[in-house]
């Protein structure tokens, strides 16, 4: 393997892995609510400039992590309880509508309360790169893979094992019938709305020291995770990881064996092709429809 | 029967009536600026209502036909030298070939996976726009010359309030033709409608192709009006802001969309007063809105007068 093949696949799976986890956040609503929510790329933006926020106040970085989480987390709370949940029953559309109001709100809300400008997170552990086989990789991209694999660990054991994450799946399959079963709905929504918040604002919190952040900062991280649950089939959680992952390595070989200006392209160029072969994404399930 | 096409005839007239009263009550350039705004907005919107509103379908990119029309426009006349009116018609031919060889790949697709296929078209269109800047001046946009026989706003009022008239006429006599009724069957459900024996694929192309026409040939003449062009005419939030405007105002609704583009053009500078806080209100005025009247604003209060009736 070359080193520069090397060096692009070692920020491919950096940004893949931050893809997989917007992507997830994507994949974890939409099960539970049939909902696409574009203000998804606002949790991650609300990570980011959170801690922003509080290291700013003087709290050591673990606890200005854990506060941007916990606020970012009650927008989710919130977007479900005052937004989605008065509006059930509403079409995809309007439904669509009612997210993007809510990311329009939210950037709007940082732009006031936190201004503009470009911000940058401290890493957790230095910026001394690390060679690896004539490459290098910086200790904050070790950061992004190891919490993101951790993150996904523990979602699986949450999914499989504990009766919430039973219930969140349940919910998925059937919403009448969990009720019936005497699963609380509304809880399910509740709580996959913040944890899906809760995985956005980790994702935003593991890049910022890289990329920088802004109050736009989560719009092309947004659809690039859409992207991702497209990728791996809508709802399928761990098609949702390998979406991002191939969304991330395809972004950055694009920009390194391509033309770099069209980085951002590549995405979208190589959804549109999966698609077109694949209307349902590369892992999903063929639905349909009854009459 | 008579009663509907009456109700049709008479729609038409009040809106005809308000787009000769109107210029009483502008007073000045910029007032008849927004006005011929709203008027080139609720044209593409008409055309989109038709896809999302009454075909069922979802575009997420409709802004990138408009920045096709518009940069279509803009390159033929300024580097080719070609009449306006030709390259007018030229870019919207080309808009709608576009349109019609990616309709039947991207419109198999359903629901979200349509909203990405129609997002990802749309944002790599405005990728392609912001980086060929030799052809198109990239992120700094281009200027493009205007129609030798416009010379005055005013004539531009008059032009696009009578475009915005002529589609008016236009999409309602379409929707209330076969080709409408197969449509709304298709959007209530196409499994049903094929059984039945209606050829969906092929309605559901030709409502993509004319709604990709129409936002063309507003692009065209949009940048003839202006005399300049930028790339985020062909922008993601741009096509948001059609969508919103169609569905804000009432889906499947002819008139919905004219007042959701109407209401939605003048909102933005009725908050600019509010400065940094702009961004915020006009979220939550569109949040609420959604939330309180999800079907849009035309139907619901429709509804509320029919519930009257009775």
């Amino acid at each position: 393997m070359s080193a520069e093949f090397l060096q692009f696949l070692f920020s491919g799976v950096t940004l893949g892995a931050t893809y997989a986890l917007v992507g997830l956040g994507f994949s974890i609503i939409y099960n539970a609510s049939h909902v696409i929510n574009f203000a998804q790329g606002e949790f991650v933006m609300m990570g980011g400039m959170g801690t922003v926020f509080f290291l700013g106040l003087g709290l050591p970085m673990p606890v200005a992590i854990l506060a941007a989480i916990a606020l970012t987390t009650l927008f989710g709370f919130g977007l479900e309880r005052f937004a989605i949940a008065p509006a059930r029953g509403a079409s995809v559309v309007t439904l669509i509508i009612i997210t993007i109001g809510a990311s329009i709100v939210m950037r709007g809300l940082v732009q006031v309360v936190w201004g503009k400008e470009f911000h940058a997170i401290p890493s957790f552990s230095g910026d001394e790169p690390i060679m690896i086989g004539g490459a290098t990789i910086l200790p904050q991209s070790l950061w992004v893979l190891g919490v993101t694999v951790l993150l996904v660990l523990a979602l699986r054991y949450f999914f499989e094992k504990t009766i919430m994450g039973k219930a969140i799946i349940a919910t998925s399959l059937n919403r009448d019938a969990a009720l019936l079963m005497g699963i609380n709905v509304r809880l399910v929504l509740f709580i996959s709305f913040g944890l899906s918040a809760a995985l956005g604002a980790a994702a935003g919190i593991l890049v910022a020291p890289i990329t920088l952040t802004n109050f736009e900062a989560g719009i092309m991280l947004g659809l690039k995770g859409f992207c991702a649950a497209i990728l791996g089939g809508l709802g399928n959680g761990m098609g949702a990881v390998a979406g991002g992952m191939i969304v991330g390595i395809a972004e950055a070989m694009g920009a390194g064996y391509w033309i770099s200006e069209y980085k951002d392209a590549v995405a979208f160029i190589l959804i549109l092709l999966v698609l077109f072969f694949k209307p349902s994404g590369l892992f999903g399930k063929t639905g349909t429809e009854r009459v | 029967m008579n009663k509907l096409k009456s109700a049709r005839t008479g729609g038409i007239l009040v809106l005809m009536a308000i787009i000769a009263v109107l210029p009483l009550f502008l007073d000045n350039a910029f007032q008849f600026e927004i006005a011929i705004l709203i008027f080139f907005n609720a044209i593409v919107c008409i055309g989109l209502n038709l896809l999302v509103g009454y075909g069922g379908q979802i575009s997420l990119g409709h802004g990138a036909f408009v920045g096709l029309g518009a940069y279509g426009s803009a390159i033929l006349t300024m580097q080719q030298e070609w009449d306006p009116l030709l390259s007018m018609v030229v870019a919207a031919a080309f808009t709608g070939g576009l349109c019609f060889i990616i309709a039947r790949p991207i419109l198999k697709l359903k629901g979200h996976y349509l909203a990405m296929a129609t997002l990802g078209m749309g944002i790599i269109i405005s990728i392609v726009i912001n980086t060929e800047d030799q052809l198109t001046g990239g992120p700094d946009g281009m200027y493009v010359d205007g129609l030798s026989f416009m010379t005055d706003q005013i004539q531009w009022y008059w032009l696009i309030g009578g475009l915005l008239v002529f589609s008016v006429w236009a999409s309602l006599n379409l929707i209330h033709s076969p080709i409408g009724r197969a449509l709304r069957a298709v959007h209530g459900s196409e499994v049903a409608a094929e059984v039945v024996g209606v050829d969906t694929t092929q309605y559901k192309v030709l409502i993509f192709v004319v709604s990709g026409v129409f936002a063309s040939v507003v692009g065209s003449l949009g940048v003839y009006y202006s005399n300049f062009v930028t790339p985020d005419i062909a922008g993601f939030f741009h096509s948001i802001e059609l969508v919103v405007m169609v569905v804000f105002g009432g889906m499947a609704s002819t008139f919905g969309a004219v007042i959701g583009a109407a209401i939605l053009t003048i909102l933005p500078q009725v908050l600019t007063f509010l400065h940094d806080f702009e961004h915020l209100v006009f979220g939550l005025i569109l949040m609420l809105t959604m939330i309180f009247l999800p079907k849009g604003l035309v139907p619901t209060i429709a509804d509320f007068f029919k519930k009257g009736d009775k």
